[in-house]
């Protein structure tokens, strides 16, 4: 089986400033991978490419076995995206923020999908108020039901921690644990190590656009994490 | 089918959103009404003059307003990054923008619904006629059509809204003249046969500006 | 070098292009029609507006090659075209302006030439002011290449209102001269100020491809300093 994310040569390049230069990487296909690096290391480029939103300047992206180039359309039905902002309509609802988002990526039996969501996010009650009436941490669990309305087999997340408590935190990683989609591939990235070690299967440093480290979390204590991680990262902080 | 049930979406999401705030809508209708009392004061002519300067005056109502429109149309879009959120949708980037001129399109119909009877009103002159309201849809659509894919390139730029009317107009002058055009030759009385030149350049146009923005929007939003 | 060569001839045929122009042209209007053919200011006039409808032409084909390529190679050639086409308008505006003058008594009308003109004008301005507006030089010729091929629309309508509206503004006389010393003069002009494109393109190109070496080299000091 082909892994769920492989990357080879990725390259991402904005005009003179070179963001990620040559990633390489193989995410198998039910395996949670953690992706750690300082702010302006890559990880958020890294993360908008696999969803398709940003393409790359170079390098081959295979999701499940296909070209994300020459499949982008289909494979986006694949890939669910919770990102920094919520990417949701203010002045909507809840319901109908679900329900467009729904329509967009074709969903059956939308209504009962969208409640299914609702009730996952703990957030049935308020699926007639606008967006904007939301705190954070309730528009982070809109965001999540958005990027789970379609059952995606690849899931996304940049920095979900960010904005949350620690309990919110908690309750974020039960849901995406919980929902169901067969074997489902998480990628995200963290500034979080302690809570990062404890859901992933493998973790990734990243350092001014290359991988600086990987290796699979039971190999690693939170202790062995954090040294590490100042090691790549050191030659920054000169 | 995929491509239209998204182009649906996205024009019913806009209209729904404007109609919860309301924002462009009575903006833009309060303005278009200001724009005729102003050309009423400035003119005072007789009714046969007016019948002449009519179509123009009408027009400057519908393109200054439209452009007020067409501004509102991406800017929904920036909050909360939506924009992307369109982006990881599996659609082409052309029902973006197949969605948004609809949605606009339905904005400027709505405003011109309610700006032609004013106008009848205020001066006095039959402008529903057949005719007319034809050529004036048909403009509409060159119109927005454009408009829809200059509105995303202006709210990237450091000026935003007050970039579209100066890349926008001149491109389309071209749709408002023949409207303006074929409006005073339908308000003398004649009809379709003495139009058809117009009516000709005003669809080559729709077709045009429906078709080359198709086909460039993705190189618009892409990042 | 091969910019010299253009330049130099480009300013011989301009000089030859004023010589048939000033001695052989006024001759011809024995029957003193007035029209236009025999008014030395439509041997520039001609040339000129040949040349900016071609710079835009370029214009379009550069920036669909910028779309498709994506080098700064073919957004320089863009800008460039721009640069001249809004000169090489701003001057066919301005001749015809002054033609206007002694042929009609008026400095403007706005016929359908005319307006299309100018709107022309305004249009390729627009590109440059897009192109201030935005900061990030990625996204600068990207849209500066969009509004390139969208613009473009109004090329053909100037050119079309050269057969079609014959109003004020006469139609497609220079297709129809007759006297051989009238098109002489006219392909020695088109040919002059063709020739005066080709230079200033290139040399334009050469210009801002050295510019942009500059910034890059600049930038990779600056990161050669903080790395």
């Amino acid at each position: 089986m082909p892994p769920a994310v492989e990357t080879s040569g990725l390259v991402k390049s904005f005009g003179h400033y070179t963001a990620l230069r040559g990633i390489d990487l193989k995410v198998p296909v039910g395996s949670t991978l953690a992706v750690f690096g300082p702010n302006g290391a890559g990880k958020t480029t890294l993360i908008k490419i696999l969803a398709s939103i940003m393409r790359p300047t170079s390098g081959k992206i295979l999701i499940e076995g296909l070209e994300l180039k020459d499949n982008a359309e289909m494979l986006r039905t694949r890939l669910g995206l919770v990102a920094h902002q919520s990417y949701l309509y203010g002045n909507l609802s809840a319901w109908e923020n679900l329900d467009f988002y729904a329509r967009m990526y074709g969903v059956e039996d939308r209504s009962r999908r969208i409640g299914e969501l609702l009730d996952l996010v703990n957030m049935t009650g308020r699926k007639h108020d606008r967006l904007s009436t939301f705190s954070r941490g309730m528009q982070q669990r809109m965001a999540l039901a958005r990027a789970l309305l379609h059952k995606p087999s690849i899931l996304l997340l940049d920095e979900p921690e960010t904005g949350l408590d620690q309990q919110a935190l908690g309750a974020m990683w039960d849901i995406i644990k919980r929902e169901e989609a067969g074997r489902r591939t998480i990628i995200f990235t963290s500034h979080s190590f302690e809570r990062a070690l404890a859901v992933c299967d493998d973790v990734v440093i990243l350092e001014r656009g290359r991988i600086a480290f990987k290796a699979q979390a039971c190999t690693l204590n939170l202790g062995g994490l954090k040294q590490k991680y100042q090691e790549c990262t050191a030659v920054v902080e000169k | 089918m995929k491509f239209w049930s998204s182009v649906a979406a996205i024009a019913w999401k806009d209209v729904l959103s404007e109609l919860r705030t309301r924002e462009i809508i009575f903006s833009v209708l309060v303005f278009a009404v200001l724009v005729l009392v102003i050309f009423n004061f400035a003119f005072d002519l007789s009714p046969d003059l007016m019948l002449q300067i009519a179509p123009g005056i009408l027009w400057v109502a519908f393109a200054f307003s439209g452009v007020l429109a067409l501004n509102r149309a991406f800017i929904p879009e920036r909050e909360e990054n939506c924009l992307e959120g369109l982006m990881g949708c599996p659609v082409g980037r052309e029902a973006i923008y197949v969605g948004k001129a609809l949605g606009s399109l339905f904005f400027m119909v709505l405003v011109e619904a309610v700006i032609l009877p004013v106008f009848a009103l205020l001066f006095n002159i039959a402008v529903l006629q057949p005719e007319l309201i034809v050529v004036t849809l048909l403009a509409t659509i060159g119109f927005v059509a454009v408009g829809t894919i200059f509105s995303a390139l202006a709210v990237n730029t450091r000026a935003r809204e007050m970039v579209l009317p100066i890349l926008f107009l001149p491109v389309v002058s071209p749709v408002i003249i023949a409207a303006v055009k074929a409006s005073a030759i339908s308000l003398n009385g004649q009809s379709w046969g003495d139009m058809t030149i117009w009516l000709a350049i005003i669809l080559a146009f729709d077709i045009i500006y429906l078709t080359v923005p198709f086909l460039v929007f993705p190189y618009v939003v892409e990042e | 070098m091969r910019i010299r060569i253009l330049l130099i001839l480009s300013a011989i045929l301009i000089l030859a292009t004023l010589a048939l122009d000033m001695l052989l042209i006024p001759s011809l209007d024995t029957q003193n029609t007035g029209f236009i053919q025999y008014s030395p200011v439509f041997y520039w006039h001609i040339p000129v507006a040949w040349v900016a409808l071609f710079a835009f032409l370029c214009v379009f084909i550069a920036s669909i090659g910028y779309l498709w390529k994506r080098t700064a190679f073919w957004d320089i050639v863009a800008m460039t075209s721009a640069e001249l086409g809004v000169v090489f308008t701003s001057l066919f505006l301005v001749t015809g302006s002054i033609w206007a003058k002694f042929a009609w008594g008026t400095w403007w009308t706005w016929d359908a030439r005319l307006t299309s003109s100018l709107v022309l004008w305004i249009i390729y301005v627009a590109y440059f002011l897009l192109r201030a507006y935005i900061s990030s030089p990625e996204q600068r010729a990207r849209f500066a290449a969009v509004f390139g091929i969208l613009g473009f629309v109004d090329v053909p309508i100037v050119i079309m209102t050269l057969f079609v509206a014959k109003e004020m503004h006469p139609g497609d006389v220079a297709f129809h001269l007759d006297k051989p010393q009238m098109i002489l003069t006219l392909v020695t002009g088109v040919f002059a100020f063709s020739v005066l494109y080709l230079g200033l393109l290139f040399f334009g190109i050469h210009l801002k491809e050295d510019a942009a070496e500059l910034t890059r080299l600049k930038g990779l000091m600056e990161d050669n300093d903080n790395g």
